[in-house]
């Protein structure tokens, strides 16, 4: 018995450890999702989070520069300006009126600063059941 | 001809519920030709489904727009190849390929087992056919493949006009990605279907393990495959400039693979010392439902993906189904717990034994934290109100040491004797792995690696492993070339000969040293991102980047998309390396842009290339470069794996009776080795 009282040690010290490393993980990286709104309503919290923000491109409003690409997303007549910063190419999905989530930290400036977009092109991926504006992101 | 094709489906689910039915009243009430009606019936299901999918196929090719399925997903525009990819490139399509499979599977399981296991078969043929009856309801009734489009039926379709396969999916590895993970996730279906079968009949022996051991084995390899395919896609295609990104959907294709690594391991328990019976039971089920659940994420559209498919309705048949299945399977094993008792103790904690439970500890808790992970979303919405993700530095952090301790279990693991282990004993097995593994480690430090302690690990434990199997075969072959006189090289061959399970699975095992290589050099990783005009240069690391002209490919040329490339010289301290041509397409029916980027692949590293479009005011390029080192080691490790698998089907020479005694014989062996 003496081998399964040693092996039982050995494996709450590894699951130990790994659910230690799994909080901190979750507690680093965690992300809310938000909507311009609930953004809008959160005041001064909304600037120590990381946020995910869903939204439509509005169009014509991308703006690529030397220092990133900058645009506006918009839900329901609430708009939010975006710069992306990230290092990763933007998907190729990301255009005039696609649906984009942005990832990153509100600015005390107002302006979102995305480390992360992902899209998804309006007009692809098989119709939805439910309204496109319902936070379906 | 879409009539017959639903209607083939519809048959079909008749017939699977038939069968399934039969199968167990033929069973229960002991008439033996309904069993045996029952088996007939699952031919009669392939046909059918066969049927079903040649149909879709020949609409798909025969390009029959008013299929709503057929305008949904394909266009006049694409190459026939894609037309025919087509079949799976969409929700219905691929359920039908997934039935279809399926009933391929039985048909095969039922004729190779036409004259065996008569007690079993019955319950392996009802497990398999309620499965297929559970996918054919989804495609008889809700996500019919041979609807008719009606105009507008569709929100997003413009009047019936083709949408195309979209552009993302039209690249040759895409192709076959779908079949080869499909393979793997229907495949067990099978184990999952004897293992079932030997509990309901109290079947005491391993006989199910014996029959299904094989075709576990392909079926991982066909999952391993599927995995490696959407990374090289995910690496060349998506513009992610990474091959894992963890999204939900890869998560779902990697959660059962990792189970199945487990059970392929622990089953060797099993089969060795009759240990954990129960916990080979509960791997092979957790399997199967993560093959299920995988299917249902992706489907469901519960989790949020960047390529997940529609959200649709079919998620609560997938809840239903899950649930019926997990708790019933849990029902049994708890029922016939008392069939599957343990033969022997752990003795040790060195030894053969312990280090496979630790295998199957950091196998499983890595497939939990990667479960948790995707559904974290799901679960943090349902407990706090707030919807939650976690990110890719949530997985690193986990699994960068889990995969490395794994690494450490995968060297020390083989050579650890059954039972226990003296010190004398690991001493001489681990002295040459360790010492080449610190000289390695030293030698990376003094180059200036120190900054990445991850990366040093990684490298010296490859190191370890590499050196452990090595000497392995060298051990072995030396024997063998000592009593015959053989050649060392043939030696080694008629040593992995005599038992090639074991010197395939380290033909296996080093496949994957060289795969940890090639994640390692994620870690140094370089990127840029510049707007150039044609005749600027750019650097990025040792190369040297010029632009020379844009081409640009207009309407005509082309039926499925538009086009324009540039042309990126690239030179290394001076040395011409050729021309890199980025292209940006733009896919006319779906109105969808994408990037062809251009890869320079060497061992060493890789240099990537994207053309990502022109800058706002339309006057410069933008380019962006990476330099990706050593991700080639991954496909180099993939094929290896593939090899080494291929070993493992391959029947032993010498049949070794798997006595439960066999731990004299090695140790025997190991002591005139070693002289």
């Amino acid at each position: 018995m003496r081998a399964y009282a040693k092996f039982a040690i050995l494996v709450v010290a590894i699951v130990g450890v790994l659910i230690w490393l799994a909080a901190s993980g979750i507690s680093e990286t965690k992300t809310y999702y938000k909507t311009i709104a609930e953004l809008n309503a959160m005041g001064g919290q909304a600037q120590r989070e990381r946020l995910r923000v869903g939204g439509d491109v509005e169009p014509g409003s991308i703006v690529r520069s030397a220092s990133g690409v900058t645009f506006t997303l918009k839900q329901d007549a609430r708009e939010l300006k975006v710069v992306y910063t990230g290092i990763d190419p933007l998907p190729d999905t990301f255009k005039d009126g696609s649906q984009a989530l942005a990832e990153g930290r509100l600015g005390d400036d107002g302006v979102f600063r995305a480390g992360r977009i992902q899209a998804k092109c309006a007009s692809k991926y098989e119709a939805k059941p439910v309204p496109r504006n319902a936070a379906s992101l | 001809m879409e009539n017959i094709g639903a209607l083939a489906i519809l048959l079909a689910f008749c017939l699977a519920v038939y069968s399934a039915v039969c199968s167990v009243i033929g069973k229960v009430a002991k008439k033996p030709f309904l069993a045996v009606s029952a088996q007939r019936a699952v031919y009669a299901v392939f046909a059918l489904l066969t049927l079903a999918s040649g149909l879709l196929v020949y609409l798909l090719l025969a390009g029959n727009y008013t299929i709503a399925y057929v305008a949904a997903h394909s266009d006049p525009g694409m190459p026939a190849l894609y037309k025919f990819t087509a079949w799976w490139g969409g929700q219905e399509g691929s359920l039908l390929l997934w039935s279809w499979l399926l009933a391929g599977y039985s048909a095969v399981v039922m004729w190779t087992n036409r004259r065996r296991f008569r007690d079993m078969m019955p319950w392996v043929t009802f497990v398999l056919m309620a499965t297929e009856t559970f996918f054919l309801t989804l495609i008889s009734f809700p996500l019919s493949p041979f609807k008719i489009l009606i105009s507008g039926a569709k929100a997003n379709l413009v009047e019936g006009m083709p949408q195309g396969l979209n552009p993302l999916l039209q690249y040759p590895a895409m192709a076959i990605h779908p079949p080869m993970l499909y393979l793997g996730y229907v495949g067990f279906t099978v184990p999952f279907a004897f293992a079932i079968a030997a509990l309901i009949t109290k079947q005491p022996g391993d006989a199910w393990i014996h029959t299904t051991r094989r075709w576990t084995l392909v079926t991982w390899l066909f999952q391993s495959t599927g995995v490696t395919l959407g990374m090289g896609w995910a690496y060349a295609v998506l513009g992610w400039g990474g091959y894992w990104g963890w999204d939900p959907v890869e998560n779902a294709s990697l959660l059962p693979w990792i189970s199945g690594t487990a059970f392929l391991h622990s089953v060797m328990m099993q089969e060795k010392k009759g240990m954990m019976k129960v916990w080979n039971m509960v791997l092979v089920s957790g399997t199967f439902f993560l093959c299920i659940l995988g299917t249902f994420l992706t489907r469901s559209g519960i989790v949020s993906s960047v390529h997940a498919f529609a959200q649709s309705s079919i998620g609560t048949y997938f809840v239903v189904f899950l649930t019926v299945g997990i708790a019933a399977t849990i029902w049994i094993i708890l029922d016939r717990l008392k069939y599957l008792k343990s033969e022997a103790h752990l003795e040790s904690v060195v030894s053969r034994e312990s280090s496979f439970l630790f295998n199957n500890l950091i196998l499983l808790s890595s497939c939990f934290a990667v479960l948790w992970g995707t559904l974290f979303p799901v679960i943090s919405e349902a407990l706090t109100g707030e919807k939650i993700s976690v990110d890719k530095p949530f997985y690193d952090k986990i699994l960068v040491p889990v995969g490395l301790f794994l690494m450490f279990l995968t060297g020390v693991g083989p050579l650890v004797a059954w039972r226990r282990s003296s010190l004398e004993s690991l001493r001489r097995a681990f002295l040459w792995p360790s010492v080449a593994a610190l000289a390695l480690v030293a030698a990376l430090c003094f180059g200036g690696m120190y900054e990445h302690p991850y990366a040093l690990v990684s490298f010296g434990l490859c190191l370890f492993v590499t050196v452990t199997i090595a000497l392995e075969f060298w051990k072995g072959a030396n024997a063998i070339r000592a009593k015959s006189e053989m050649g060392l090289l043939r030696a080694a061959v008629e040593l992995t000969h005599r038992n090639t399970r074991r010197y395939g699975g380290y033909i296996v095992h080093m496949g994957v040293v060289l795969m940890f290589i090639g994640f390692t050099g994620a870690a140094f990783n370089k990127d840029r991102t510049v707007q150039v005009t044609p005749g600027e240069d750019f650097a990025i690391g040792h190369y040297n980047l010029r632009v020379i002209d844009v081409q640009d490919g207009g309407n005509e040329i082309n039926d499925n998309y538009e086009w324009r490339a540039v042309s990126v010289d690239v030179r290394k301290a001076g040395e011409d390396l050729g021309t890199l041509r980025p292209e940006h397409r733009f896919y006319k029916s779906s109105r969808q842009p994408a990037s062809e980027v251009a890869i320079r692949r060497r061992l060493n590293e890789d240099l990537y290339v994207n053309f990502a479009g022109m800058s706002s005011d339309e006057s410069k390029l933008v380019i962006q470069a990476y330099v990706f080192p050593l991700v080639s080691w991954i496909w180099l490790g993939y094929y290896v794996l593939l090899f080494g698998t291929l070993v493992c089907l391959v029947p032993p020479k010498v049949r070794l009776a798997y006595a439960r005694t066999e731990i004299v014989g090695i140790v025997g062996k190991r002591a005139s080795v070693e002289k």
